[in-house]
This record gives C-alpha cells, structure tokens and sequence, in this order.
C-alpha cells in the first residue's frame, strides 16, 4: 500500500492577489488540477507545509480568441482547452496536445499551467519513499547522485508536458505574476535544461495566461508512449508550417519528453519546389541531433530519440 | 487542519469534518461508507476509483476532499434508482461487460459521463472515454458492446 499523505494546510484564494499572498508564506507550493502533484505528495516528493489550490481563482480560466491572437488562462482545464473549435481551427498543434494528455478523468480537472509546469519525471524519481530510500534517493530529490548519470552534475529527469512545445511553436508569451509584480517572458525561456531546477519561476510566481500571435500556420501535435492513454509521453512534437517568401515553407518545431526541457529545433526553410524527401531527411537528422534522452523511463533512449524523429519526419509530411 | 465541508452525495446534502490532506476516495471510502468507487493502483492510472464530481468522471484517489467543497459528487450507489438499475448496469449485467466486477463502477460512471453529453458514441469514442479505466479480465471488447448496447437503449 502506499503512504498516507503527508500533513499540509489547503488555501484556497479566491482572488490573484490572495493566491500571491498565500504563495508568499515560507514553504507553501502551488497547486492545480492536483493529477500529478497529488501524486507526487503521495510518494513522499513534495515537502510542501501549505498548497495553495489555484483552481478557485476568478477569471483564471477563460480563453479569448481573436483576430489578434490567442489568450488561454493558466487555470483553464485540458478538457476545456481540447473541447475549444475555436483553438481547433486556428491552432491546431494545441487541440491535438490538450485532446490526448493523460486520461480524460485527468483532463477534467488539470489545468494549462499545471502543465506547462508539469514536475520533470524520472524512472529513479518516480516512485515510492521506500523504493528511493533503498537506493539512496537521487540528485533531484534528497540524494547527491543522478543514478541515470551518475558522473554528471545535473539531474536527468525529462520533461514530459505534451502543450509547452504546441505553444512553443506559436511563439507564445507567458504571463507570469510574483511578489514583485507582473512580467512577461517567451514560453521558451521559461524552462532550464535541468531536471531539479527546470523552471526559471522566481519563488511565489505563477503563471497567469499564455498569450499567442495571430497565426496562419498548419499545425500539429503528435507523441508516442507505452500505453495510448494516461501515460507520459516517450517523445512528444509540435510542428507549425508557414507559408514563406517566393512559396518557400518555414516550419516550426519543438519537442518535448526527451530533454529536462522542451525544446524549440530549428529547421531551414523548404524552398519552393524544393525535394520533400531531402528535406524530411534532414528534418529527421536535426531532431535527432537535438534531442538527448536519458535513460530516464524503461524504453530505451536510442528508441526514444528514434521515434522523435519518425514523428517529426510523419508530422512535416502531413503538413508540408 | 480540520475543515467542514459541504457537498451532495448521491443527491443527499452532507457536512463533514476532514482533514486538509483527506482524499476523496478515503472520505467516501472510510466517512460515508460508500465502497463502490475501488482503490486499485492509488495513483490516477487506473480508473478503479472513478466517481462523478459535477457530471466528469475524476479519479478520486488524486482527488483531495477539500478541493471538493459545494461539489456534486455521484457514486456507482446512486446510479439505480429505487433499486431499478440504469440501462448501462443492466448493459454491463447482461453483455457481460463485468467479470471480477473491480474495475466496474468505475467503468460504468466513466460511460455515464460520456452518455450524458454523446448519446451516440461511436467506438473510438468510447475507447477515449473509458481511456482511464484499466480492466484485467474482460479484454475490453464486452464492455465497449455493453457501453453501446446502453446507449442505443437510453437513446429509445
């Protein structure tokens, strides 16, 4: 069986302003839809005396769409999101991430931010107290070595959000609010190639909304893993295609589940009456330069870095 | 922290002290005695403790308690009514959609969910709707027929 949850006190603001105020108190944590964090707890993995639920919080989970671009609000739920034609029509890559995040008794209740803040995952990290004391826990949490790898000085653990690279291939902006004040900051830059610090969040921040530029792109979201529901993603792609000067395509691509991070790869432009095959090839080669998965799940990263690049090279072809 | 929650069960009002870290599935498990919803893998990937909170099936064992204040809540015993069961238990009953019967209630609150919006599902949307929900025994193809044969059923 495993462990009862650990002791914590709940907030639950009502208001941006409390839930800051809240997040200000030493030790307290947000939480969202709770599918992951619960989880988490659970297993012993979050030393949290006070989570603040930021599921109550007015306003936090609308989705404005308009000629001008898109705003989705941190608090609004992936079955909300993948329910939107609106977001369907125009943004495809973020219908079809959001449509197939874990189980739909998940998505019911986890949220745009929690995602984009999903904890980083790893098969040694994972797990119950007991099996992590027995291996003397890890560098991500309360051990000094990374058992994945462990001459290196950083942890491994992969991030596994399925919309940070649907909404890294917008070029979206997230909205981020903090005891001092509001800022805005490109989704890219708001992870680090880290598995124990992947966030680049100063304390006490959260993130509000993603916003994103009008667009005219074809997109699509594709991942692959073990079981075709509820799982984490082995590796995950988001492909945007534009259409560029003198009939040239320009793509936009980002991965997610093979790196601590997601990551944005860039592709040179397909031009026009340009050989799709070369193109797909090269496309396949750069992912697979790009990418470096650990040996952080029981699928091995040779196959995960593989299948990256099949699901670039399938997603390009649809869209091209 | 102790805290007092108010919520509808089954459509009865309840009011209850819990703890802040209480889950669901132990409240309505160990406070209300409601031992439908099964603990199975303890960690949202099974399916097994599925209940409806406001009409969506949510997995109650990473559901916390607290977060469920002024909630509808809907379990597998209040599905039958003055003890007639609802076309998808029946369904399940007589398809043999069930065998163990611990994967069940949650299977049938997942379907309910699903039919309640999507009267006509297809099978692919069935499979994406019972997508949370694990079965060891009966290979899923009886309960996809069962989920269907209640639909075409509730739809008459």
């Amino acid at each position: 069986m495993s462990e009862p949850l650990p002791d914590f006190r709940l907030l639950r603001p009502e208001t941006l302003d409390q839930a800051l105020a809240a997040l200000a108190e030493p030790g307290a944590k947000p939480m969202a839809g709770g599918t992951d964090l619960v989880v988490n707890l659970r297993r012993g993995l979050v030393d949290a005396p006070i989570l603040v639920d930021l599921s109550g919080i007015a306003g936090f989970a609308t989705i404005e769409l308009s000629d001008d671009g898109l705003t989705i609000g941190a608090g609004v739920t992936l079955a909300a999101l993948a329910a939107d034609v609106g977001v369907a029509a125009r943004y495809q890559a973020i219908h079809d991430a959001a449509e197939v995040i874990a189980g739909p008794g998940h998505r019911a209740a986890a949220t745009v931010g929690g995602n984009l803040c999903l904890d980083t995952r790893c098969l040694y990290y994972n797990q119950s107290h007991w099996w992590r004391k027995s291996n003397d826990f890890c560098l991500k949490y309360r051990g000094d070595t990374c058992h994945v790898a462990p001459k290196g000085n950083r942890c491994r653990a992969a991030f596994s959000g399925d919309l940070a690279p649907a909404l890294m291939v917008f070029d979206a902006i997230a909205e981020i609010a903090g005891p001092d004040g509001r800022r805005s900051l490109p989704l890219a830059e708001m992870y680090h190639e880290d598995g124990a610090d992947y966030l680049t969040l100063a304390p006490g921040e959260i993130v509000v909304s993603v916003r994103l530029p009008a667009t005219t792109a074809n997109s699509a979201y594709d991942k692959i893993r073990v079981r075709g529901a509820v799982d984490f993603p082995l590796a995950g792609v988001a492909i945007a295609c534009r259409d560029a000067e003198g009939g040239a395509r320009s793509l936009r691509l980002a991965v997610t589940g093979t790196n601590s991070m997601p990551l944005t790869i860039e592709i040179a432009d397909l031009p026009a009456g340009g050989d799709v095959d070369q193109f797909c090839a090269d496309l396949e080669k750069a992912v697979q330069k790009a990418v470096s998965p650990q040996r952080t799940t029981t699928i091995q990263p040779h196959y995960r870095r593989l299948a990256a690049s099949a699901l670039a090279r399938r997603l390009a072809r649809r869209l091209l | 922290m102790k805290r007092i929650i108010s919520l509808t069960i089954n459509g009865r009002k309840a009011e209850d002290a819990i703890s802040d870290n209480t889950l669901l599935i132990d409240y309505l498990r160990d406070q209300k005695h409601l031992t439908g919803a099964k603990k199975g893998c303890d960690g949202g990937e099974c399916g097994a403790c599925t209940v409806l909170i406001n009409g969506a099936a949510r997995p109650a064992c990473i559901t916390l308690a607290a977060t469920c204040d002024g909630a509808e809540i809907e379990t597998i015993e209040g599905q039958a009514r003055g003890g007639r069961l609802t076309a998808l238990q029946r369904a399940f009953h007589e398809n043999l959609g069930t065998q163990c019967g611990f994967c069940t209630p949650g299977m049938i609150l997942s379907a309910e969910a699903l039919l309640r919006h999507n009267p006509d599902p297809d099978d692919a949307e069935i499979r994406t709707a019972l997508g949370s929900n694990l079965c060891r025994c009966t290979g899923y193809t009886k309960i996809i027929a069962s989920v269907k044969v209640a639909a075409e059923e509730m739809r008459s």
